[in-house]
């Protein structure tokens, strides 16, 4: 007994039971970390996989059977109880539970909704016929059904088994025109309306400031009578590309047989999973991938793309940056080097820490109140008077976006830049002094440079708050849509007052305010996890950065 | 080294010195204290110390731990500016200016008073940057000053040789004792009246400061040098002149073959023959 205690207390002192709980608790943390980028890996990166669309009959009991055809994206097992407790004619008897499962049936202009849920139990002859297709639309989510036939102009090219090469080849056309009609509205006409926006501005600023006299009216008339020529010439072209873009229309046919009629200006993509190989599978899996992260969203938000959020994100980042870093340094360099220690000094040290206590939404609320409304309704007044009474910098948008994450996360660079510069032995100074430097030429040719890895890290820890943070942005400059990127081809190329969509409100809107929630929650996964790659890239290239500072402004060891 | 000489613990004549008749009387002043104090906060740290450094001599400060020597020496340069509620009382006068006086340019100063610590403190930069930043700092960035200024500076500190092949590596990657005669190097490139030098070779090992001591021989012929040290046989070896400070007084001042063999006070006599300190 007593040798036993003995050796529990050896045991104890010898510290193994403590590296035990040490080793224990960085394995719950790295087991936590790799879970959750596990689940968000796998529920969102299966999401673009093409399943297999199944036929079933489905027996309601005492109704008529019906056929349905989709992809089961759900199975669980729910008690018998509560499916009889909801009102369907369950049998009394049989086991405790029964299996229920998540129907994606699509063809939601006819049916309604994309889902429904339907009790395994009651379904029976699963088939997958090899013709039954997918119809990607770009309205009105998928469409399930057999093909028809397809037709040019109301007129009939090819039916049965010859339509699904037609189509094929009709839908590259398509989305050839596609990619031409986007262009040029996006870009050619795009570019017309900031002209035009220009003189409109240009010709307001005149009126008020009462300048605008016949001869420069009558320039900006003919520039404008210029532009509105262009414009004349891309409209006809617009028209011509809309009518051979609607050209095409394919006749479908949904699976308990009703017709319908698809224009082939809807369609995204056509396919038939269920003759697809795995290779071509995989095919479609990457273009499907490719698709989210460089494409513009459809059907709000619940289809197509994210890539202006993640452009967005990646731009206030940056801004935010730009913002903080020289902010954060000098100023940091005023309270260690330069301001006279004592009691004043401790009592900001404590202010400053204590601002990155606090609440992001709060600095939000500071963001929408001090800067849009005070300084951006400011800035309107005195030099965007002509674009009155519309906002310019007077409304939420990346540059104010921008500025309220950089305040948010002025503590964090403060206070590494401080501990950098603390760090710094005091040789080093002296060495620079005692060979005539004044204290200014020792702090940017000796100490700045030695201290910049303390930046990186601070900045490092920046950019991961301000990447990850959405409360404050729903405040000052983040919507659900933004029809245009912030940097483009117009004048003046960086625009700094228009709003931007963000990874992590896109995850909010998607997850939460999407109308259409089972086809949205997949994305919520995939969109997290490109949030999480999106704040790594980023912060991987800052820790590059900085130990390559390290290596080069490498301390003195000894 | 250690002969059985039972008065005192240095042997002057085993050291191989070459020096004689040195005579404070016939020496050009460099640097005067006519009687300083200094305080850190209330507590005063030198006590009306009054002395004359000679000229293109070698001036050794020694005394035990805390006997305020290289807190005299920091004064020479206007070191202990650096240091909160450090006072000074008195005047320094540097060929006959006061270092004190008011609007005195410190920059300018410590460029003609350079110095050399305890421990080698290199800029995490290149060798050749090391050397010339203090001539970058004067705004001197023709290449070919610059070169002329490294080769010049490296060969009086006995480095050139050592390192003329890789100026541009870093100079972190240097032994210790190389990087403690690449600061005389950064030190000498300035051109500087006076070399204060703050137990220089505290942190090397015996070989390097055998180096470093032989340089300090070498350089006396162009500069005035003031060296603190702890290790007496060192000031024995490389000193023209010592002085002798305790408590933050200065206790005895002489030519260093006097204060050795035949000290004039009781205290410094306890100390050199390791009664004390």
């Amino acid at each position: 007994m007593s040798v036993k205690q003995n050796n529990l207390k050896t045991w104890f002192k010898s510290g193994t039971p403590w590296i035990w709980m040490n080793a224990g608790a960085v394995s719950i943390a790295v087991i936590m970390t790799l879970g959750l980028m596990m689940v968000i890996a796998v529920r969102g990166l299966g999401h673009f996989w093409p399943a297999d669309i199944v036929e079933v009959d489905y027996q309601v009991p005492g109704q008529e059977a019906k056929v349905m055809a989709g992809e089961i994206t759900q199975i669980e097992e729910v008690p018998r109880a509560r499916l009889a407790a909801s009102g369907l004619p369950v049998d009394a008897e049989g086991g405790e539970f029964m299996t229920r499962e998540l129907f994606k049936v699509g063809n939601r202009d006819l049916y309604g909704a994309d889902f429904t849920w339907v009790v395994g139990e009651w379904l029976s002859n699963q088939r997958t016929p090899e013709n039954l297709t997918a119809f990607e639309r770009r309205e009105w989510g998928n469409f399930y059904g057999y093909l028809v036939n397809v037709k040019e102009n109301g007129v009939l090219v090819a039916e049965g088994d010859a339509s699904w090469a037609e189509l094929q080849a009709r839908i590259e056309r398509v989305e050839q025109l596609h990619n031409k009609l986007q262009r040029l509205q996006k870009k050619d006409i795009g570019r017309i309306n900031a002209g035009l926006e220009r003189i409109r501005l240009k010709t307001r600023k005149l009126e008020l400031e009462g300048r605008l006299d016949e001869v420069s009216q009558a320039e900006l008339d003919a520039e404008r009578a210029q532009w509105d020529a262009e414009y004349k010439v891309l409209e006809t072209e617009l028209i011509a590309l809309n009518q051979a873009f609607n050209r095409d229309s394919v006749t479908l046919k949904t699976v308990e047989g009703r017709e319908a009629t698809l224009s082939l200006g809807k369609v995204v993509r056509a396919f038939q999973p269920n003759a697809m190989g795995y290779l071509d599978k995989l095919g479609f899996y990457f273009a499907k991938l490719w698709e989210f992260v460089s494409d513009d969203p459809r059907e709000a938000n619940t289809e197509g793309g994210i890539f202006p959020a993640i452009f967005g994100t990646v731009m206030m980042t940056l801004i935010m940056a730009v913002i903080v870093t020289p902010f954060g340094v000098v100023a940091a360099i005023y309270l260690r080097e330069y301001a006279k220690q004592g009691p004043l000094t401790r009592v900001i040290r404590i202010a400053v820490n204590n601002l990155a206590g606090v609440p992001a939404i709060v600095y939000g609320v500071f963001g929408l109140g001090f800067f849009v409304y005070v300084l951006g309704g400011s800035l309107d007044r005195m030099f965007f008077p002509e674009a009155a009474p519309a906002p310019t910098f007077g409304t939420p948008g990346l540059l104010w976006a921008s500025l309220t994450l950089a305040i948010l996360t002025l503590p964090v660079v403060i206070v590494a830049t401080e501990e950098g510069l603390a760090r710094i032995p005091r040789a080093v100074r002296e060495g620079s002094l005692a060979l005539g430097a004044t204290k200014v030429e020792t702090l940017w040719r000796v100490v700045l440079p030695m201290a910049s890895p303390a930046m990186m890290t601070g900045l490092i820890l920046a950019v991961a708050r301000a990447a990850g943070e959405v409360a404050p942005l729903m405040l000052v400059g983040v919507v659900k849509l933004a029809p245009s990127l912030p940097l483009d081809g117009n004048y003046p190329y960086l625009h700094l007052d228009q709003k931007i969509m963000h990874l992590g409100f896109h995850i909010y809107d998607v997850g939460f305010q999407s109308p259409n929630v089972e086809a949205a929650r997949p994305l919520v996964y995939a969109t997290a996890l490109l949030l999480v790659l999106v704040i790594v890239l980023l912060n991987f290239s800052a820790v590059y950065i900085r130990n390559h500072l390290r290596e080069k402004y490498k301390a003195l060891d000894h | 080294m250690q002969h059985d000489t039972p008065t005192h613990g240095i042997d002057m004549a085993a050291l191989g010195r070459d020096r004689q008749g040195l005579n404070m009387a016939d020496e050009r002043v460099t640097i005067d204290v006519p009687g300083l104090n200094l305080y850190y906060g209330d507590k005063q740290a030198l006590f009306d110390v009054s002395m004359k450094i000679p000229k293109q001599r070698v001036t050794a400060f020694i005394g035990p731990s805390g006997c305020g020597k290289s807190t005299l020496l920091r004064t020479f340069n206007r070191m202990n500016d650096l240091v909160d509620g450090c006072r000074v009382e008195g005047e320094i006068n540097l060929d006959g200016r006061n270092i004190y006086r008011k609007g005195e340019d410190v920059a300018e100063l410590r460029r003609r008073v350079g110095m050399v610590f305890q421990k080698p403190n290199p800029f995490p930069k290149s060798i050749y940057e090391n050397v010339v930043y203090g001539l970058r700092i004067q705004g001197i960035n023709q290449k070919r000053v610059l070169d002329e200024a490294v080769e010049w500076s490296l060969k009086n500190a006995a480095l050139w040789d050592e390192v003329k092949d890789r100026l541009h590596d870093s100079a972190l990657g240097l032994s210790g004792g190389q990087q403690q005669r690449l600061i005389i190097a950064r030190t000498v490139a300035v051109q500087p009246e006076v070399l204060l030098l703050d137990e220089p070779c505290s942190a090397l090992d015996p070989i390097s400061t055998l180096k470093v001591e032989e340089l300090i021989y070498e350089l006396k012929s162009k500069y005035t040098i003031v060296i603190v040290t702890h290790n007496m046989q060192q000031a024995a070896r490389v000193s023209d002149y010592t002085a002798f400070m305790y408590m933050g007084k200065l206790i005895e001042f002489g030519d260093t073959d006097a204060l050795f063999t035949n000290p004039a006070k009781k205290q410094t006599e306890d100390y050199i023959t390791g009664r004390y300190g």
